[in-house]
């Protein structure tokens, strides 16, 4: 898997943005990001239960988890031998702290009717619960599937990047409980040179780790990156998140064109079949 | 602890968190250090991040294992002769052998030239026992384990002492019964090829591990091990550990920067429960607890047989008088030897293994629980349940209704109807506990550290911290026993207890407890700089040695203090002893007194001053030379030489050779977990410890080594998600959802043989009892072949029980009493079951 390519780096975000870098290799899949957004936002427990899968019993994100913890296991080869000299950095069991992107270019404000969803002053993206009316629109227009609507409120939530903690001066919650700076939070500029020079790293060790959320690789297709982005050592697949992700307002005008194409020639079909019907009865 | 006590003075841990950063090497072993100590661990991703090498040695595949280099999967119970092969392998090293460095710290800082007594016989020539093994009483007399040399009797001390020791040597270490050749004889039978047999690490790999280990130690380079409770709980847990320090010698990292041994505690402030101890045997600052024996019946009596002419402990009348003085105050004076009558001698074993069989037999009556839940964290917690109902009375005192309060009427042999509520006469009393957010206090971590933490809001309704229940307690049994000549009346009107207390629920003032702590002038009560201020004349008062100092003379609390930097973060909390941070760290200069190199400089000697300077507090007298020899009628300190890093031992120095101390042996042995599928292979004769205490009670029954009913090897542990027994997580919603039930780990080779699921329920059974949970099916376990045989691991987290939002079968209702004969702790690492698939009582619900 050659990423030379990729390592671009590059970002649309605005001078001034905020966010997140998640870098995996440093996770130790504590949960701690995932307790102290709950803590700070005071959400409810999920739905309760053993999943079986990992040590994963949260599942996805959603409108009461804003911070979620993947876990995949990847340890021993197809006839089952486990691994002894493993890469440097996480592996084999491979642990993810997703959370929203702050898209610079954000699908559910976009699809917001009600203009709740807003970009702030931080460059982040933020649901207003006094304005949401519980609509959903924002739902299907996130490409990576992070608001919901809650069934104790019937509106939309999500991460707001701990909005009214970056008004006080304090840095989010997740960051601040991270033991080991797997998720750091600071201007998006900044976060992206430490993440091109901390990938760099990684390759000269041999670990095959790549920028997730920039123009080239999670923030496509109209994103123009992510400001909550992510170092990755596995394809973006394997962690259950989109390899090319587009805006899907990108599709309307396309969509529309289409639609109007196929009017057009749908159109044009019946009249040629009329004229020629007509052509077929003089005969 | 003895396992580092016995070799290096102190049970505490020898480095700091901070300082694995600089490692070179870090070993993790006996440890699950990313997910029960997520914190600490940032410093291993830090040395990583430095290109540190970090091996994890363990059964399963951990979080640990996820950020580690090299993944070394080990049966549970093996770990001895893992690190007894490293040991072997390092002694005949072509490395060790030729580089100076090493010869000139073992010989300098240990007492690798002592001659032992030609009385001496190893377990290589008696069949797997030590000399002055008595096979009936089940114990070794130490009397063969002893120096060479002369002892001479001390006169005209203030309090009498043990004689002085002087043990025969051979500088060249190569007399055949030097303490290093007797160790390499010891250990010539820990090889690879064993290790491949007894260990299932295949040879190639251990070679690297032990490659790795010697390339990163020496003049330039150290490797640090972290251990937690997995080195602990077996019947040799003391020698596991002993046996890491004995390695950590000989590889010359003890006592320096990135090197060293981390005794990760279990949890927070353990560590602070032991040096002002929760411990039946120990009085506060490691004081031997006196016993109920004619060598502990007056206080010279006590000195006579406890207080050595050397080293630090020579100086125990200071340490132990000036606590007399805090406790009984005025009632403590010279003539009458300090109140150290009122002091209560043990009579037996009060260890917590014991005094659960004490109360099921009806001698232990009433009982108080306090940050602990028996009735799923004991070991066959059926019988600790069984105990729990045969008590007149019991205090728990808790934030949630844990198990150990509920059982009369919740615990599964109720629900099942074996057990009434009625036939339980036990009278429960539930109090609501306070947590750390709610009241002031320190926390001592697992690198002796102490910090202070405020409180941040009020405990709910009637919840009070544990030091307001403790004092009013204390208070109102003065109140009750006024005026009562009886001996308990008169132990409790002697102690002081006049706290001044503070706020509308009359909390105690902890800065006056702190005071106390630290130790005063009795004269004018102005706090003492140091343990080196006490007297043993009754003028200073100090509730525990090695905390002293830890409130200034100004009145200030060091443990508040919060600025750190780069290296030692001096003026961050406060470590005991006296600051220091790297103990031993003596060690980190040559012998004579310059750093071993530039790299790696901690302390050094400076000879414009005078005076040991450096980055930390030296764990050594500031002003003593490099040169100093100590004239031959010295006491304490000044009977040891310049060169002596380890000032608790007698002679200053790391023992490779543990002449007494231990239990169960001067070096360490292996023996087999007392169940164990498999024989053990280094001593056929011998498979399990000679010496290990056990419970041959009917209602705690053992297997027999291989015993085909319970073939599996079962090894239990905790998840980042849950705290110790649950009663802290598994009723918060936001941990409970985490980590909502309990479940087994097993292999996926395993799950097939058995038609076992991921998401089945599944029994767990042993003689003592069984525990259904959810099977989670993960090649993070394997099995492994043991002298050519497979053999399965199930591991299983113990911290589920029948309360609360997260519930489980109890793990620990599986496990057996057996202990370590040097710490009573038992053996929850290993131990055998079986495992069959479905479900406990078909009537229970989803």
């Amino acid at each position: 898997m050659s990423r030379e390519s990729t390592l671009v780096g590059r970002t649309r975000a605005r001078p001034g943005a905020f966010g997140f870098l998640t870098d995996t290799t440093l996770c130790i899949g504590c949960k701690a990001c995932e307790v102290a957004c709950k803590q700070w936002n005071q959400l409810p427990m999920d739905d309760f239960g053993f999943t079986g899968m990992s040590y994963d019993n949260t599942g996805d994100l959603g409108a009461t988890t804003w911070r979620h913890v993947a876990f995949i296991e990847r340890v021993a080869d197809r006839e089952g031998r486990r691994p002894t000299r493993l890469q440097p950095f996480q592996s084999n069991w491979l642990m993810l702290s997703d959370v929203c992107k702050h898209c610079v270019n954000a699908g559910c404000m976009e699809a917001c009717p009600t203009g709740a969803i807003i970009r702030t002053e931080f460059d982040t993206v933020v649901i207003q619960q006094d304005i949401c009316n519980g609509c959903g629109y924002c739902v299907p227009a996130c490409p990576f599937g992070v608001p919901a609507l809650s069934p104790l409120d019937g509106k939309a939530h999500k991460c707001t990047l701990c909005y009214d903690r970056l008004k006080d001066g304090l840095e989010p919650a997740c960051s601040k409980a991270c033991p080991t700076d797997a998720i750091q939070f600071g201007p998006v500029h900044a976060l992206m040179d430490r993440a091109k020079a901390r990938v760099a790293e990684l390759r000269a060790q041999g670990v095959e780790a790549q920028i997730y959320g920039d123009e080239a690789l999670g923030g496509t297709g109209g994103i123009g990156g992510l400001n909550a982005f992510f170092i990755l050592t596995a394809p973006p697949e394997v962690y259950n998140l989109p390899a090319a992700p587009e805006l899907p307002q990108r599709r309307v005008l396309p969509a529309f064109l289409t639609t109007a194409l196929a009017a057009l020639a749908l159109g044009l079909a019946t009249l040629v079949t009329f004229w020629r019907s007509k052509e077929v009865r003089h005969d | 602890m003895p396992g580092l006590g016995a070799r290096l003075g102190r049970g505490g841990a020898t480095t700091t968190l901070a300082s694995l950063a600089e490692s070179d090497c870090i070993v993790i072993m006996g440890s699950n250090m990313a997910e029960n100590h997520p914190v600490g661990f940032r410093f291993v991703v830090k040395a990583r991040q430095r290109g540190a090498r970090v091996i994890h040695v363990d059964p399963r595949f951990s979080r640990t294992s996820a950020l580690a280099d090299l993944h070394v999967p080990i049966r549970p119970g093996s770990d001895l002769v893992f690190l007894g092969a490293l040991v072997n392998y390092v002694l005949n090293s072509e490395r060790w052998n030729s580089d100076p460095f090493f010869r000139e710290y073992v010989l300098h800082y240990t007492n690798a030239s002592v001659i032992v007594s030609p009385d001496f016989r190893d377990t290589e020539d008696l069949a797997g026992v030590f000399s002055g093994y008595d096979p009936q009483q089940r114990w070794y007399d130490p009397s063969s384990w002893q120096y060479a040399g002369r002892v001479q009797p001390l006169e005209g001390e203030r309090w009498p002492c043990r004689p002085r020791i002087e043990p025969e040597r051979d500088p060249t270490l190569q007399h055949p019964n030097c303490a290093l050749q007797v160790v390499k004889r010891h250990f010539a039978r820990y090889t690879p090829e064993i290790v491949e047999q007894a260990c299932g690490v295949p040879r190639d790999l251990f070679v690297e591990v032990a490659e790795t280990i010697l390339a990163n130690s020496g003049r330039d380079r150290t490797t640090a091990f972290c251990y937690a409770v997995a080195w602990t709980q077996h019947t040799i847990g003391t020698q596991i550990i002993s046996c890491c320090a004995l390695l950590q010698l000989l590889l010359g990292n003890i006592g320096r920067p990135g090197g060293g041994i981390l005794a990760l505690r279990g949890h927070a402030t353990i560590q602070g429960s032991t040096d002002i101890p929760t411990l039946f045997d120990l009085l506060p600052g490691y004081l031997k607890m006196p016993r109920a024996i004619p060598q502990h019946a007056t206080l010279a009596d006590y000195f006579a047989h406890e207080r050595p002419a050397t080293g630090l402990w020579y100086d125990m009348p200071k340490f132990l008088i000036s606590l007399l003085k805090a406790w009984y105050g005025d009632a403590a004076t010279p003539e009458n030897d300090f109140a150290y009558e009122l002091l209560p001698k043990i009579g037996g074993d009060y260890s917590f293994q014991s005094i659960l069989t004490m109360m099921k037999d009806g001698i232990i009556k009433g009982l108080f629980v306090m940050g602990m839940n028996p009735a799923v964290g004991g070991q066959n917690a059926r019988l600790a349940r069984q105990a729990l109902a045969n008590l007149d009375w019991l205090v728990v005192r808790d934030v949630h209704e844990i198990e150990t309060a509920s059982f009369w009427y919740d615990a599964p042999e109720v629900r099942s109807g074996e057990v009434r509520p009625q036939d339980i006469k036990t009278e429960v009393f539930f109090l609501p506990a306070a947590i750390a957010a709610e009241k002031d206090g320190t926390f001592t971590n697992t690198h002796r550290l102490v910090q202070w933490h405020d409180k941040a809001v009020d405990p709910p309704g009637d919840a009070r911290s544990e030091a307001h229940f403790v004092f009013h307690l204390g208070r109102r049994l003065k109140e009750l026993y006024a005026g009562d000549d009886s001996p308990a009346g008169r132990q409790i009107a002697a102690l002081t207890w006049d706290y001044p207390t503070v706020g509308p629920h009359q909390e105690p003032d902890l800065m006056a407890v702190a005071r106390e702590v630290s130790g005063y002038r009795v004269s004018d009560g102005r706090p003492v700089a140091g343990f080196h201020e006490l007297a043993d004349d009754g003028s200073t008062a100090c509730g525990c040695w090695i905390y002293s100092g830890i409130v200034t003379p100004e009145g200030e609390h060091r443990a508040k203090r919060r600025r750190g930097d780069d290296r030692a973060s001096l003026d961050w909390g406060f470590a005991w002893p006296a600051n220091r941070r790297i103990l031993y760290n003596r060690a980190s200069a040559d012998p004579q007194g310059r750093p071993w190199s530039e790299r790696k400089k901690w302390i050094w000697w400076d000879p414009e001053q005078q005076r040991w300077v450096g980055y930390d507090v030296p764990d050594f007298p500031a002003t003593k030379p490099p040169d100093y020899q100590s004239p031959p009628d010295a006491r304490g300190l000044d009977a040891h030489p310049g060169t002596a890093p380890f000032i608790m031992m007698l002679d200053g120095q790391g023992w490779l050779f543990v002449p007494l101390g231990l239990l169960d042996g001067p070096l360490p042995t292996h023996y087999e977990p007392w169940e164990t599928p498999v024989t053990n292979p280094l001593y056929p004769e011998q498979p399990r410890s000679p010496v290990a205490p056990v419970f041959l009670r009917p209602d705690n029954p053992y297997h027999e080594i291989g015993d085909p009913r319970y073939p599996y090897v079962i090894t239990t542990y905790r998840l980042t998600e849950h705290h110790t027994a649950g009663g802290m997580s598994r009723w918060v919603p936001w941990l409970a959802e985490l980590q909502p039930a309990g479940f087994v780990e097993i292999s996926p080779e395993l799950a097939r043989e058995l038609g076992i699921s991921t998401g089945d329920w599944v029994v767990v059974e042993t003689a003592r009892g069984c525990a259904e949970a959810r099977a989670l099916v993960t090649e993070r376990v394997q099995p492994l072949v043991i002298a050519g045989r497979t053999v399965h691991v199930i591991g299983m987290p113990w911290h589920f029980g029948f309360g609360g939002l997260a519930t489980g079968g109890i793990a620990n209702e599986l496990a057996a009493l057996v202990e370590d004969p040097n710490s009573l702790i038992h053996e929850a690492k290993s131990f055998t079951c079986t495992i069959r698939k479905g479900r406990l009582r078909e009537e229970v619900g989803r």
